[in-house]
């Protein structure tokens, strides 16, 4: 076994050198009735070459990675610069272990340092974590934060957070006891704020939202009482929408896969949790902080940490540990290698595509935007006719949008949504309009 | 060492992203006055020379699996094989997004069906979910399970979990986010779970108990059977943390102990890279009663074709956004496929082996608790090396050999803890070397305390005032205070 370092000779040096004869005497600790049930899984060791075969294989049967791709619900196919991935495959970072010895670990926690700032200028909010598992988690932790402050017992949500993020919310909330008040969406879109209950101890939305929608934060804060406002947003619109910081939120949440990540099938993913000073104390996850040496020299080292489950245990205000560092570095490499201006740009970008193809199929015989709230990226389309079967002729003719199941779950029949990246050309987006078109 | 908000900025011209190709209309027209961001966040605007210089240099600053030996007890740092990184970058499997159809992704979902079943086999138990993305989350997925197999049977005031003081801090933090109650169950003289101990706890009001096997000692529990048949006995469910299933592969099988949920790290034990801190994985494998519970969606096999099963009755719902960390699992199935039975069996006897033979090294310099043969792992003790001398210092002084510190100051129950898992990939050269280094600072712990006392003297920065990042938390770069 080649991941191996022993020769023979060595094992039998240092099996002599404990005073054991043989290998098996090491085991001999675990009870016969244990190891006499063992079965082997029947699998034959293949050589490095071959796995590297089965594999390209099994990418070769996945032909929604040839599609040209329109699908969105938090993860999109942006353009990562070239650097980013060269820069996480510097060993130093993707093999080391969670910083706890902040002095062989600065370039981790140094890097950790930028992510929180850099989250903290895009969200306008005052501290970030240095991560957590994806922006579903992210949503749930914040609730399950927010539970710790208020303890009220409910929370409310916005109807129209993604499915996915609904559905975890809700797996995380049951075990919690904690309810949750399902918000209804108004006509264009955005979420019905009218008749918000008085006891819940926040309130989450999604901007923008399951429809594409951006949520108007202006005057939220002032409806909701004392309750906390949750935003999860989507980290490249911040680079051209006022961000929720601005509008007094109280923790910010997103999925940071659009910042330079690949789609990756859904994971890994990089969750972003953000909130006000005041909170800090309960904040999940990991912080880096910056302190000095002994010399006074400015150095960066894991912050906070009594929060956290390795001190505090069953009283930690999370349960995580390994998060998504190594996701975060590509985030922090990314918005550092476009900058401020190119995260404007791409935004723009997108904002712009998207709105020219969604201005070319409202045109389409037929064919209508169901709402009329402003979006961002992406957004609804009402087809004429069956929705599953057009999602279908468009994927036999290599344009991935997301299956109408992922609106029909709202209540809007018949409809698809469509996501619209940087990525995608002139060209790609005519001759989508030219299928959806010509598929009636 | 600057952070990268420190360069000098410029505007610069983009060649980065394509011009326009359609129409402009700008975004006052297209969004709206109102929600635009009227600020500019402060990230700089910087050359790509400039931002493959600052992250390369950082990197230098860090201490990975390549740079040398890294024995963090309970971490299991062993080699990363490259190949891992190869697969996981392939576009066809990178670049596929979640919501595509399931038809659309057969090779993805086909190797992980695949990767379920080896891992169902190595746990030797008959449900599987990839879902949990790292080994707390596959805790608080496994405590979930728990508390629906008690709501459904209408036990509900089965609320308190049984851990051993020696079992990792997520374990109770897992249990409380989960809504259960713990109770620590005290180790008896042999570092193992005291039995009548835990007796004493089976009433009507158990869900279970969290263990590690082996355990955080090193030791494997020999009373494991007796543990499991007493906790299911009294109506409960047995939760095993699998941050140690290096010590066992090819042996023995957690299903077999009587795990009824059981979690992988594919991280420690399948060789893929820990990233600083994740991503990584944390797949669970679950007894018969539990299956029915698991986490949406599930990746099911349908005569040639491999599909999603989205309305079991029982289940806990999601806890991830979608399937788990795909490209996590791919590298450690490219790892498994690899190693095939043989191998997994020769991972856990050298494994063993270093261990051993570091610890038959080591314990007449350093004091040893439990002195019995070890699994994977062993713990000795900093305390009592020479006056004012702690086990701070000896991990401090580590680095200045070019040593990463073992994990230090855990277990809980060994004073001044040093816990040392050289893992199956380090040779005997490796190993001898790091015994030398020990001895070595033992004698200067004793002749020259000053070394131990201001280490590190090699590293980027000497020691740094954590209690004043406590204390003073700057949590983000200080622009104002600057500018």
């Amino acid at each position: 076994m080649r991941y191996l370092s022993h020769s023979d000779a060595d094992r039998r040096e240092m099996l002599a050198s404990i005073g054991v004869a043989s290998i098996d005497e090491l085991f001999a600790d675990i009870p016969a009735a244990v190891t006499d049930r063992f079965r082997p899984l029947g699998l034959k060791g293949r050589s490095e070459q071959e796995v590297v075969s089965t594999l390209a294989d099994s990418a070769g049967r996945n032909s929604a990675a040839d599609a040209v791709c329109f699908a969105g619900g938090g993860v999109y196919d942006h353009y990562a610069p070239s650097l980013v991935d060269h820069v996480l495959l510097r060993s130093e970072f993707f093999t080391a272990y969670t910083p706890y010895q902040p002095e062989v670990s600065q370039g981790t926690l140094t890097a950790m340092f930028e992510f929180q700032t850099m989250i903290c200028e895009l969200t306008g909010m005052d501290v970030a974590n240095a991560s957590l598992y994806d922006g579903a988690t992210a949503v749930a932790e914040a609730a399950l934060m927010a539970e710790r402050l208020k303890h009220r017992g409910r929370i409310a949500a916005a109807g129209s957070l993604f499915a996915n993020v609904r559905r975890v919310l809700g797996t995380y909330c049951w075990a919690s006891g904690i309810e949750i008040v399902d918000l209804p969406h108004r006509p264009s879109g955005v979420c019905d704020l009218s008749d918000v209950p008085e006891d819940v101890a926040a309130i989450v939305l999604q901007s923008p939202n399951a429809f594409g929608v951006i949520e108007p934060l202006d005057g939220v804060k002032e409806r909701i009482g004392d309750a906390l406002l949750i935003v999860s947003a989507n980290p490249i619109s911040l680079g051209v929408l006022e961000p929720p910081g601005a509008f007094d939120a109280d923790i910010v949440v997103g999925e940071g896969q659009p910042l330079g990540l690949p789609m990756a099938y859904g994971g890994p993913l990089l969750g972003l949790f953000a909130s006000k000073t005041e909170y800090l104390r309960q904040i999940p996850g990991r912080v880096s902080g910056r302190t000095v040496d002994v010399d006074g020299s400015v150095g960066y080292t894991m912050a906070a940490q009594t929060r956290e489950q390795h001190i505090r245990r069953e009283r930690a205000t999370s349960n995580i540990c390994t998060n998504s560092a190594l996701c975060a570095l590509a985030a922090t490499v990314y918005l550092a290698t476009i900058g401020a201006g190119g995260l404007r740009r791409v935004a723009e970008l997108c904002a712009e595509k998207a709105h020219y193809l969604a201005d070319r199929i409202a045109a389409l015989d037929g064919f209508d935007l169901p709402f009329s709230g402003a979006f961002f990226n992406e957004f609804v389309v009402r087809v004429p006719g069956d929705a599953s079967a057009l999602h279908r002729r468009l994927l036999d003719a290599g344009y991935l949008a997301d299956s109408p199941d992922a609106v029909r779950a709202f209540g809007v029949e018949n409809a698809l949504r469509i996501a619209v990246t940087e990525r995608r050309s002139r060209e790609e987006l005519d001759r989508f309009v030219d299928q959806l078109g010509g598929a009636r | 060492m600057r952070t990268i908000f420190e360069y000098p900025s410029h505007e610069r011209s983009d060649g980065l992203f394509p011009e326009p190709d359609v129409p402009t209309a700008g975004l006052e027209r297209l969004i709206g006055d109102g929600l635009l961001r009227t600020d500019r966040p402060r990230i700089p605007d910087l050359s790509e020379p400039t931002v493959a210089r600052h992250y390369t240099a950082l990197s230098k600053l860090n201490y990975g699996v390549e740079d040398g030996f890294y024995p963090l007890g309970s971490c299991t740092m062993k080699y990363n094989p490259k190949v891992n990184e190869t697969v996981a970058r392939h576009p066809g499997l990178a670049h596929l997004h979640p919501l595509a159809d399931a038809e659309t992704a057969q090779g993805t979902l086909a190797f992980l069906h695949h990767l379920a079943e080896l891992l169902g086999g190595i746990a030797g138990l008959p449900g599987v979910s990839l879902q949990p993305v790292a080994g707390a989350h596959g805790e608080l997925t496994g405590m979930f399970l728990f508390k629906k197999h008690f709501e459904v049977r209408g036990e509900t005031e089965r609320r308190r979990i049984l851990l051993p003081d020696s079992a990792h801090g997520t374990n109770p933090a897992s249990a409380a986010v989960a809504g259960f109650s713990v109770t620590q169950v005290p180790s008896d003289d042999r570092g193992l779970i005291d039995l009548e101990g835990l007796e004493r706890e089976l009433d009507g009001t158990i869900a279970g108990v969290m263990l590690t096997v082996p355990n955080t000692l090193g030791l494997f529990e020999r009373d494991i059977l007796a543990v499991t048949e007493k906790v299911h006995a009294a109506g409960g469910l047995c939760y095993f943390d699998g941050a140690n299933l290096n010590s066992f592969l090819g042996r023995a099988r957690p299903g077999d102990m009587g795990a009824d949920v059981f979690h992988f790290n594919l991280h420690k034990t399948l060789s893929t890279p820990h990233g600083g801190g994740g991503p990584g994985a944390g797949p669970i494998a679950v007894s018969e009663p539990l299956v029915d519970y698991l986490p949406v969606p599930r990746i099911e096999r349908d005569g040639d074709r491999y599909v999603f099963d989205w309305d079991p009755p029982d289940s806990i719902g999601s806890v991830h956004s979608f399937y788990g960390n795909v490209l996590v699992a791919v590298r450690a199935y490219a790892y498994l496929l690899q190693l095939g039975d043989e191998g997994l069996r020769a991972v856990a006897e050298d494994a063993v082996l270093n261990a051993n033979y570091l610890q038959a090294r080591l314990k007449s310099t350093y004091p040893l608790p439990y002195d019995r043969l070890c699994k994977h792992e062993f713990v000795l003790s900093g305390a009592n090396l020479a006056e004012g001398i702690s086990t701070l210092d000896v991990a401090k002084r580590l680095i200045d050999y070019g040593i990463h510190p073992p994990t230090i100051y855990f277990p809980l129950i060994v004073r001044e803890a040093l816990m040392i898992e050289p893992t199956e990939t380090e040779g005997k050269e490796t190993l001898d070397r790091f015994a030398d280094v020990m001895e070595r600072i033992a004698v200067e712990a004793r002749d020259e305390p000053e070394l131990l006392h201001e280490a590190p003297h090699r590293a980027p920065v000497r020691r740094l005032d954590q209690a004043r990042a406590a204390r003073n938390p700057v949590l983000r770069y200080p622009f104002d205070e600057l500018s």
